[in-house]
């Protein structure tokens, strides 16, 4: 007699049904629980391979991209999966790791038009996406649909993590006003990523999330954690909620998606498919 | 009537596992009575059993190779999270 548990999963389980404030009761809350991961790139690679292995019951994966050999460096669930979309080969990876997990893939671009309903169908967001437009999209769709969501960036050698929880902190627009103008930062491709950095940024996403769904503990919310892997050095800045936030704010701007709000200058909306 | 757990045949990290969530079933105050085979097991689920908060009320050999701990719950535990929900 062991609740609804199967042999196999305590043995799998185990050493984390041991530990105070999980127990039985969490791993059950784990299992019934649902994530969605924006992006299968590097973030989403540690993030998702951490949360299906700990036994989150659910997990949404979203990338419209297809694995290169480029992103093997970094994008560790991938292996032997070149020529692949994303979204399937995190997919087969999840399914080879944890068979309690069910995986919904979508192969397509988190866009404006589609932010909201996948958003809603989630109790927790991860955003492991690579650029402005769609880091302000998670926000306004975690906003509006009232989810935590964990961001994470990085580049070269350093990357941050905060975790916003809706009406408990900070969004993300409260944090980053506005995007810096196209062209100051650059991205991964111009600019190179030190391999293990999204190891460590995804795998803190993924923690906040499995503190979040476990009651315990102190996640990132109102405090943007940085980190830099040359110096080996964490600090963390503390950030409030702005009453003039265009979102989350007294008097909101934005309360609905509406897709020209996610436009990059000399950029689609969503990034070009090499299937097109 | 005192609840029984067998956990002969059963080793270490599972035995204390399967206490655990037959402990996290049962109601503050309530005793649980354990059968264990094995010597360090033994020793392990009863030392995790009381850094949990938990009373050992007896443990003894009852017979060759077989371990009985008595251990009645704590009565503050995280059981009450669940029923809250």
């Amino acid at each position: 007699m062991s609740g609804s548990f199967t042999d196999e999963q305590i043995r799998r389980y185990s050493r984390q049904i041991i530990l105070p404030d999980v127990g039985g009761i969490g791993q059950r809350k784990l299992l019934g629980s649902r994530v969605l991961i924006i992006g299968a790139g590097g973030l989403g690679s540690s993030a998702i391979a951490y949360l299906a292995a700990a036994g989150v019951g659910t997990l949404g994966i979203i990338d419209s991209d297809i694995v290169e050999i480029s992103n093997l460096q970094r994008q560790i669930i991938h292996g032997g999966n070149i020529g692949l979309a994303k979204s399937i080969s995190a997919e087969s990876f999840v399914r080879r790791l944890n068979s309690d997990v069910d995986v919904v893939a979508y192969q397509a671009c988190f866009s404006a038009e589609n932010a909201r309903t996948i958003v809603r169908e989630y109790d927790f967001v991860i955003d492991g996406s690579d650029n402005f437009p769609t880091h302000y999209l998670i926000n306004d769709a975690c906003v509006l649909e009232k989810k935590p969501c964990s961001h994470g960036s990085i580049l070269r050698y350093e990357g941050y993590a905060t975790t916003s929880i809706p009406e408990r902190g900070p969004c993300y627009r409260c944090i980053f006003k506005k995007s810096p103008p196209p062209g100051l930062i650059p991205s991964c491709q111009e600019a190179g990523v030190f391999g293990v950095l999204p190891g460590i940024i995804g795998t803190i996403q993924a923690s906040e999330a499995l503190k979040f769904f476990l009651g315990t503990g102190q996640t990132l919310t109102g405090r943007l954690l940085c980190f830099n892997a040359l110096d080996m050095t964490f600090f963390e800045a503390s950030a409030s909620k702005r009453l003039d936030c265009s979102i989350c704010g007294e008097n909101p701007r934005i309360v609905s998606i509406k897709p020209e709000n996610y436009l990059e200058e000399g950029r689609t909306e969503c990034r070009l498919d090499p299937r097109a | 009537m005192t609840l029984e757990l067998d956990l002969r045949g059963e080793v270490c990290p599972y035995t204390f596992v399967k206490t655990k969530l037959k402990m996290e079933e049962m109601a503050g105050g309530e005793e649980l009575t354990i059968l264990l085979d094995d010597t360090e097991a033994t020793a392990n689920v009863s030392r995790s059993l009381k850094s949990d908060g938990h009373d050992i009320v007896d443990l003894k050999s009852i017979s060759s190779g077989v371990w009985q701990i008595i251990v009645k719950k704590a009565r503050s535990q995280t059981q009450s999270k669940e029923r809250d929900e």
